[in-house]
């Protein structure tokens, strides 16, 4: 047998070349107490929790939702029974883009990629049964985000649950929707406006929701690379920072519930050393550019979940084991919370046996695999300082960049963000082309005999009665309310977007009126007009 | 022979927001030689007709990842045929399964490009339009 080809040059997505060895001598520099600080402290590189896995394993939240509200509620059951302890729920596109069922342009989309919600007559259907005064659940909605959640908290409130003990993060983060993802509605100045009003109105009454989850998971999912999912989900933060600052509220009333969400699916190393570097970078920013003194707000929480981009759809049962690996990259990345791909991801929406194989991942690394027994177990690993360091120059050198297009809202606004994220996924691209960024299955390794089509993916079969249901249900909410009450509401809500009050008070006077989020979101649409996008290739 | 320079207008019907697939093979086929134009999300089919027509081009690829491919390739094609374009050819792309393939092309689709089509397939395909 010929001797293995020496491998040729190793460079990170983030553009970083690493060497075969590495020794003491590339963590010179490296100040115990300045760069690292013990687990719990600050600057928090290791890990945002004295104990980390020890004193509690990471929240197990995988991504739900589908259907009607009944069928989505039955789901939710399911994973709960099998020992899933937080819900994250998935609305589908016309609900996500404030369209009623019954609208046109919600033609084939009604109940497809999460659940259909019209009104709060179907927000008490998907959580009946479900105690919100001990359940976490997040909710995958951003420019809906204030209706929405108005109408999570209708719920709570009509099942008694007290406000101090409601848990739910929204997800809140309109800025990375107009950079990927897409369900923006308003221009880019009155959705920051919609935004703030539930950071503020949440941190007044509900002083344990997390009001915005900063997304750099989705900017990666469309092509960034792993400094630059950072850097933006950074400049994003800030970005809402100072949106509150603006209108007068003290740093540390919101920060320390602000969270992150982000992606772990690249090298795991290089993973790891984006959490790394991102906590220290985060905690200095809060702290000596805010002024922020409660150690709470220093902290960067986050849901690392995998990323549908590592899975491929040539062998689907190889994404059990990729999961795996993410499940490891997310622990050893110090996630609060955790949630993975399912391996049927690249063709259907998951199906329950695929969502059982997510979560006992997560649980077989927690239990079984020792990852969980000590904090942040990869440090004062000459790699793994080196990377941290030099992830965290890169990051710097984005964050740079993004200061160059005079911040994030005018990147966003101008489309240069969106554009630089299309060129790096063009870029990934032509590298899975070339085999510079190996895929087993797919461009190394691959089977001499493709099938036109794996059949080990149960597809999920889309029933067009639902959409029939939905349509149904949605009529006899509009008969059965107070349609006089429901104008009023509609009516406060377009004087509010005049002015320049919080809007979710009148919001959520329209929710309780059952007014339906076509009617809530127009009411808005017709003061602030609608985003016209900036195509760039 | 020279070839004439293919115009391919790329669209996202619908409410889907994941343009990461539109843009690389928008990319991909300006790099090819096609003049690509790319008319940004949530585009109704309405509004993809009239630009199809306006802007003259020789094919309509669309982008769908939310699973509403037969009912949009469906509205699609009447919309065409509405405005008595139908002979410009209809190309999609997306989370397509296998059992989709053959009711599009009974829509009108003339080829279809699922999940894990190498980017280079579509080109080759694409490219053989100009002869067409």
């Amino acid at each position: 047998m010929p001797k293995a080809a020496k491998k040729k040059d190793v460079i990170l997505h983030a553009g970083i070349p690493v060497k075969a060895v590495y020794g003491p001598e590339d963590i010179r520099g490296l100040d115990y107490g300045r760069d690292l600080g013990d687990p719990g402290e600050y600057p928090f590189t290791r890990g945002i929790h004295p104990e980390m896995y020890r004193a509690r394993v990471w929240t197990m939240r995988q991504y739900v939702g589908f259907g009607t509200p009944g069928e989505t509620n039955g789901r939710f059951k399911y994973l709960m029974a099998h020992g899933q302890d937080a819900l994250n729920v998935a609305f589908d596109l016309p609900t996500q883009c404030g369209l009623d069922s019954d609208d046109p342009r919600a033609d084939g989309e009604v109940g497809r990629v999460g659940m259909a919600i019209d009104t709060l007559a179907d927000m008490e259907e998907a959580f009946s049964g479900i105690p919100l005064d001990r359940v976490s659940v997040s909710l995958t909605i951003n420019s809906m985000a204030a209706p929405i959640t108005a109408m999570y908290y209708a719920v709570a409130e009509k099942q008694k649950a007290p406000a101090d003990r409601v848990v739910v993060t929204p997800q809140n983060d309109i800025l990375k929707e107009f950079i990927a993802r897409g369900t923006w509605v308003y221009p880019v100045e009155p959705s920051l406006r919609l935004v703030g009003d539930l950071i503020e109105f949440s941190a007044k009454r509900y002083p344990r929701s997390n009001p915005v989850s900063v997304c750099g998971y989705h900017i990666r999912e469309a092509g960034c690379t792993t400094a630059q999912e950072m850097a933006y989900g950074l400049a994003i933060a800030a970005a809402y920072v100072e949106l509150m600052l603006k209108r007068g509220m003290p740093v540390d009333e919101f920060a320390p519930r602000i969270s992150f969400n982000f992606t772990c699916w690249g090298k795991i190393f290089e993973e790891v050393a984006k959490f790394r570097a991102g906590r220290r970078l985060y905690a200095r920013m809060m702290r000596e550019r805010f002024g922020a003194t409660n150690p709470r707000s220093w902290m960067f929480r986050s849901l690392i979940g995998g990323g549908g981009s590592a899975f491929t759809v040539q062998e689907p049962q190889n994404n059990i084991v990729r999961g795996a690996y993410l499940a490891l990259a997310a622990a050893l990345s110090g996630a609060q919370t955790m949630a993975l791909p399912t391996y049927d991801e690249a063709y259907t929406i998951p199906s329950s046996q695929a969502q059982l194989v997510a979560l006992r991942t997560m649980q077989i690394c927690a239990e079984e695999s020792g990852v969980a027994d000590t904090a942040d177990p990869l440090a004062g690993s000459y790699y793994v300082e080196w990377l941290t360091g030099e992830m965290e120059k890169k990051i710097q050198a984005e964050l740079a960049q993004v200061d160059r297009l005079n911040g994030i809202v005018e990147g966003v606004k101008s489309g240069a963000i969106q554009a630089e994220v299309a060129r790096q996924a063009y870029l990934f691209e032509q590298k899975l082309l070339s085999g510079e960024i190996p895929k087993v299955a797919t461009n190394c390794h691959v089977a001499a005999e493709q099938p036109a089509e794996s059949h080990d993916v149960e597809l999920y079969a889309f029933d067009p009665k639902v959409a029939e249901a939905q349509v149904a249900k949605l009529d006899r909410t509009r008969r059965e309310r107070d349609g006089a009450a429901v104008g009023r509401a509609l009516g406060q809500i377009r004087d509010e977007a005049r002015g320049t009050g919080n809007l979710m008070e009148p919001i959520l006077e329209a929710v309780k009126a059952y007014a339906t989020l076509g009617e809530i979101s127009s009411a808005m649409k017709d003061v602030f007009g609608e985003h016209k996008e900036p195509v760039a290739l | 022979m020279t070839e004439r320079k293919l115009r391919i207008l790329i669209a996202k019907p619908g409410l889907d927001g994941h343009d990461r697939g539109a843009k690389v093979v928008a990319h991909a086929l300006r790099d090819a030689g096609f003049e690509v134009i790319y008319t940004g999300l949530k585009r109704t089919v309405a509004e993809i007709v009239q630009e199809a027509i306006q802007e003259d081009v020789d094919v309509i690829g669309l982008s769908i990842l939310s699973g509403a491919h037969l009912t949009l390739c469906r509205q699609l094609a009447e919309g065409l045929k509405a405005q008595n374009a139908q002979s410009i050819p209809v190309v999609v792309g997306g989370i397509i399964p296998q059992r989709d393939v053959e009711p599009l092309r009974q829509l009108g689709v003339r080829d279809v490009f699922p999940m894990g089509t190498p980017l280079p397939a579509i080109v080759e395909t694409l490219k053989e339009y100009a002869h067409a």
